[in-house]
């Protein structure tokens, strides 16, 4: 037992008792990640001196009587959120060299309410990806391994970096983005819980942007109680980022208590069809029979539009991404390969600064923004956004939240699904709607495959109604009693 | 639909992404599976449906029209990969 075995709530109260200090759990985090980044590779940059800094100035006000709601408390950062001082990559080449003069609002937030960080995790480049095998700096590895096998699995993407330390216990909770599925997936892939909330929820204002209307930043724990914490920080109005929301942040914690009795739950049945194995599928039973047997009425409905979420989200978001993407051209910050020109300067820096993906995503962005191919594919995907979102508004008169499996799959090795992109694009048929409608969307693990792979479930919610979506994963993670740990963690003998 | 190397070339241009011939005939394969594959969205039917591009449930806020930041050259241009006192540089533009 090591203070990294702690949850998040575990050390904010033991903190606040004085029962150990910042410094020690900081201490332990940073040992973790020394002895397991090497295999793991979950941190891009790892932030010790400033850390233990962090540290020290948080004792020294715990030591005062102070009580800010992460006093103390040591995070893991995705290398989206830029950090002032402190090297921001996006997982991208092009961003090598930056080291942004700003906080972003998010880990602003953190930081007001007193965390540490630990570093910054390694995510698919620019959040495009599903696997985190998109990377500039390397792939992520999954710390869970099935039985009998010694394949490296993939952690899931964008947020593979921050799954994987939350899971292998290098810290105790770690911020994510959400575009498609980035914290859902990577959360369903690693066995822990993670919530993209609310479009507007969270400030958008120094994140890194790929998709600007489906971007939304969460938190990743290893429990849903965990995210309601860190979430009260992160999330909250900013006027620098005009979507956020001038509404109240409620009291998630005491949401995720609040049990699901007299609750109504919405199954989708169009999640059922595309030849979903008979594992997930018994998942999803148990998790909806452990809701009913807490007191929840299960209902049966529809959302028609559900197939076509993904082809639609692959229109939309890649549109938004060229757009977004523009501004890195090697004249104002970056990477800069020179050319004869400034036109060769500009393609020459993109096309060494980008990875892969990336260049696809952003040459389809630029075809389906481009003159008469613009009706076609982006107004098309304009309104069938439309449509989706419809679906949702109706299924939302008729229940209080859905329930849904979070991913197709359990994680899968490095190397598979790479042969065509689409493939890859297909991990997120579960999770892309909820971005597409702007809903809240957490996973929670609720069991293993037959390999010993964990497997999470959806909870969908209204939007800003993220507390029954607490208090619907919580009550899953109370039946589910998920203490399976990956065989790669913090304490373990390697 | 498939993209024929000219198309493919002419995005590249605009996205200002340089691409060698390899790597043209690659991208017309992979392109060309991305949007036959998006091509499913004719299946449905959208007349009088109106787009939607954003999902913020904020009206756009308005506030005083005054300066509120600035006098920041230095940080600016901390990150530049060339630069001049406090300008950025490029390659020479006007002849």
């Amino acid at each position: 037992m090591t203070l990294c075995d702690l949850s998040l709530a575990e050390a904010r109260d033991g903190l606040r008792r004085r029962d150990f200090t910042s410094t020690d759990i900081t201490t332990d985090c940073l040992d973790a990640i020394a002895a397991l980044n090497p295999k793991l590779n979950a941190f891009v940059t790892v932030t010790a001196e400033r850390a233990l800094e962090q540290a020290a100035q948080a004792d020294r006000r715990l030591a005062a009587g102070e009580t800010a709601p992460l006093l103390g408390v040591p995070l893991a950062i995705k290398d989206l959120f830029c950090t002032e001082g402190v090297r921001t990559t996006a997982g991208s080449r092009i961003l090598g060299p930056f080291v942004p003069p700003y906080e972003s609002t998010v880990t602003a937030n953190l930081l007001r309410d007193g965390a540490v960080f630990l570093g910054k995790t390694n995510m698919d480049e620019f959040a495009m990806g599903s696997s985190n095998m998109t990377s500039a700096y390397g792939p992520v590895v999954n710390p869970w391994t099935r039985h009998g096998d010694n394949a490296q699995l993939v952690p899931g993407g964008s947020s593979g970096g921050s799954s994987a330390a939350v899971a292998a216990r290098l810290a105790p909770g770690a911020t994510a983005t959400d575009t498609g599925g980035s914290i859902r997936q990577p959360a369903s892939f690693c066995g822990i819980a993670g919530i993209k909330p609310t479009y507007g929820r969270c400030s958008r204002w120094g994140i890194v942007a790929f998709a600007s209307s489906l971007d939304q930043a969460g938190p990743m724990g290893r429990t849903v109680r965990d995210c309601a914490i860190m979430l009260a920080s992160m999330a909250g109005h900013d006027p620098k980022d005009s979507t956020s929301a001038d509404i109240p942040v409620p009291d998630f914690e005491a949401a995720c208590g609040r049990g699901v009795k007299g609750l109504r739950i919405g199954v989708p049945r169009e999640y059922r069809s595309d030849g979903m194995s008979p594992e997930i599928e018994a998942m999803w039973q148990h998790g909806l029979a452990w809701l009913r047997e807490q007191g929840a009425t299960l209902v049966d409905v529809s959302l028609p539009h559900t197939k076509y979420a993904l082809a639609t989200y692959y229109i939309v978001a890649p549109a938004e991404a060229s757009s977004n993407l523009a501004r890195y051209d090697g004249v104002r910050f970056g990477l800069r390969q020179d050319g004869s020109d400034l036109q060769e300067l500009y393609e020459n820096t993109r096309a060494a600064g980008f990875g892969a993906e990336v260049r696809r995503r952003v040459l389809i962005g630029t075809y389906v923004l481009s003159a008469g191919y613009y009706d076609a594919y982006y107004l098309r995907a304009q309104k069938l956004r439309a449509l989706i979102l419809r679906d949702f508004t109706e299924a939302f008169e008729k229940v209080d939240a859905l329930v849904t499996p979070t991913a197709p799959t359990a994680a899968f090795a490095m190397g598979e699904k790479m042969d065509d992109p689409v493939t890859m694009y297909l991990n997120d048929v579960f999770t892309v709607p909820a971005n597409m409608a702007g809903i809240p969307g957490l996973s929670v693990p609720a069991g293993l495959d037959s390999a010993g792979l964990p497997l999470g479930l959806q909870v969908l919610g209204k939007p800003f109604d993220e507390e029954t979506v607490f208090a619907v994963g919580a009550a899953i993670e109370r039946a589910a009693a998920f203490a399976t740990l990956p065989s790669l963690r913090a304490g373990v003998a390697l | 639909m498939a993209l024929d190397p000219a198309t493919v070339r002419r995005i590249a241009k605009l996205a200002r992404i340089r691409v060698t011939d390899e790597e043209v005939t690659r991208l017309q394969t992979e392109l060309s599976g991305i949007l036959g594959w998006i091509e499913q969205l004719n299946e449905v039917d959208v007349s009088g449906v109106a787009p939607l591009a954003g999902v913020s449930h904020q009206r756009l806020p308005m506030r005083e029209d005054v300066v509120n930041d600035g006098g920041k050259a230095d940080a600016i241009l901390a990150n530049a990969p060339a630069r001049v006192d406090h300008f950025f540089t490029v390659p020479k533009v006007v002849e």
